[in-house]
């Protein structure tokens, strides 16, 4: 049988507040993740959503549950550095913003930053850094100064430095929360080519609708727990359950259950623009 | 604003910028030592002189831009040698009116004072500002200091430290920007009043800026965490940097020409003071 990727066993978390009350974030929560998904984490603010990617990352640790990456218990405390070290290798983290990710003032040296971390042989980076800044249509820009470059391109940048330590799992928290529409794009792709190309584990925390219908599964948390896990279109099929989240449904899924309410028959569930126009076309019968 | 350059390199192509930047570090120390304490008559001054304006033309960099970079000095230039031409007397009486007296010695100690500030700062700003990155300069001295690691000197920690430094010049000056257009919306007025004032007025661009600055220090340690930073330890580095036979060569020459200026002092041709 094989291990899924990640593993999260009834794990707990809570923050203090200024009187030292526990206020919990994260209630009891497990969850399966396998290899080579395309996993959305939705959910509106204070939902639990960014503090469950930064458990993943062991940034913070659970104070109670277990979390396994590849078999291995992260919350163990004994864990060597080297340890510790290796997994944050292999589930890399993509931040809200990119200004405060990039370390150099040469883009080539900012991807460089990871690798050079983990002690690899100057000739290995070299090699990695050019790679990864194909990979996410940088290559142009790498004597390039990071403060020059628009929104999107850091946030890439930052992709490639993350790609560059060749990661099996990357976390977007919020990646596109603060860039314009053409950065999102820009970035966006690139997430989707990680995914399909490279087959790397993307596990993307949004709060965007339209970036959750890109992914294969959509995992919705209300105060700390999952409320909803499903395919895209399943979870969005229940709009009246999403509202009571705090979430909304993309337009074109919204669509389809306005119509429906009119009294128009469609079968079958969408998520995407695409999807929408085809189940609309079937019902007036023109396939 | 988001045109602002990290230091004041001048990209091109020269010998000067081929060198390491290890070894531009060494030579200005040793063009310091002997600015500041090898010219002593008009020969060695002469060849200080002769070397600062070879060092510009080997440099490639135009005379606009050093010209512009001695701008802020100027002042200081002209009181020292002002001070000089009054305050030296000397044997050779040039100008005598009322308790004002000029001697020749004065004059020249003026001279030499000029040109000794100029090969300072040419010297300076040539090997370590115009032809090297900050962030070249950082690594070469974290290089050179890296013996005093022995001694338990964070040595990597200072020049990380540094470098993020560097990093983030252009994003805070972004944000002052940012804060100050919003202060200004908002009725604030930072262009009149008197000095306390204006510096009063300041106080809410500040205190912002400085809640930020905390705010990226942090994110930045947790992705910088997230990427594996974890000091020296098993660090390696994209470049290495291995020294040419010009670097040692450069290197002796510099030696060389502090000798001569030694040898022209003990000779005493020239005028020397």
């Amino acid at each position: 049988m094989d291990l899924p990727f990640i593993k999260v066993e009834n794990i707990s978390y809570s923050y203090r507040d200024e009187d030292g009350a526990a206020i919990p974030v994260i209630r009891d929560l497990s969850l399966e993740i396998e290899k080579g998904e395309f996993v959305a984490v939705l959910g509106h603010n204070g939902s639990g959503k960014s503090t469950f990617a930064k458990l993943l990352n062991m940034i913070l640790t659970p104070k109670s549950g277990k979390i396994y990456i590849d078999g291995k218990d992260i919350t163990d405390e004994n864990m060597s550095e080297e340890e510790v070290f290796s997994l944050r290798r292999r589930v890399g983290m993509v931040f809200q913003n990119p200004d405060n990710q990039l370390v150099a003032t040469v883009v080539e040296d900012d991807v460089a930053f990871g690798p050079e971390n983990l002690g690899v042989p100057s000739a290995e980076i070299r090699k990695r850094v050019d790679d990864a800044l194909a990979t996410v249509g940088m290559s142009k820009y790498a004597k390039h100064e990071p403060h020059r470059l628009s929104g999107g391109q850091k946030q890439r940048v930052a992709i490639a430095g993350i790609i560059a330590m060749l990661p099996e799992c990357i976390i977007f928290d919020e990646s596109t929360a603060m860039l314009d529409p053409i950065g999102r794009k820009e970035v966006l792709a690139t997430v989707k080519k990680l995914n399909s190309e490279m087959g790397i584990t993307v596990i993307m925390i949004t709060h965007y609708m339209d970036e959750a219908a890109m992914a294969k599964r959509v995992i919705v948390l209300n105060d700390g727990r999952i409320a909803l896990d499903g395919a895209p279109a399943e979870v969005f099929e229940r709009e009246e359950e999403l509202r009571s989240y705090g979430l909304d449904v993309p337009q074109c899924t919204s669509l389809i259950h306005e119509l429906r309410r009119c009294g128009v028959r469609l079968d079958g569930s969408c998520s995407t623009p695409e999807e929408c126009a085809s189940l609309i076309a079937r019902a007036l019968g023109k396939e | 604003m988001k045109n602002i350059a990290l230091g004041q390199y001048y990209p091109a192509k020269s010998p000067i910028h081929r060198l390491d930047p290890r070894i531009k570090v060494i030579l200005a120390i040793l063009y310091i030592v002997c600015a500041t304490f090898l010219g002593k008559n008009m020969i060695s001054f002469g060849l200080l002189l002769l070397s600062a304006f070879l060092l510009i033309l080997l440099g490639r960099i135009p005379m606009k831009t050093v010209l512009r970079g001695i701008m802020p000095v100027l002042f200081v230039m002209a009181f020292a040698a002002l001070f000089q031409i009054f305050g030296k007397s000397g044997e050779i009486l040039l100008f005598e009116w009322k308790f004002i007296h000029i001697y020749l010695e004065g004059i020249l100690a003026a001279v030499f004072m000029v040109v000794r500030i100029f090969a300072l700062i040419v010297g300076t700003t040539i090997f370590l500002t115009y032809t090297t990155t900050p962030i070249e300069l950082t690594d070469a001295i974290e290089d050179l200091l890296s013996p005093l690691k022995k001694l338990k000197v964070p040595v990597h920690d200072f020049a990380m430290m540094m470098t993020l430094a560097l990093r983030f010049i252009p994003t805070l000056v972004e944000e002052t920007d940012k804060i100050m257009t919003a202060q200004k919306a908002r009725g604030a007025d930072f262009t009149t009043g008197s000095i306390i004032e204006r510096a009063k007025a300041l106080i809410p661009v500040l205190i912002p800026l400085i809640v930020s600055a905390i705010r990226h220090a942090v994110e930045l340690a947790v992705a910088m965490e997230c990427r594996c930073y974890h000091g020296d330890g098993v660090r390696t580095r994209m470049t290495v940097r291995h020294l040419r036979v010009t670097d040692f060569v450069v290197l002796l020459l510099m030696i060389g020409f502090g000798a001569s200026l030694v040898w022209f002092n003990i000779l005493g041709i020239g005028f020397s003071l």
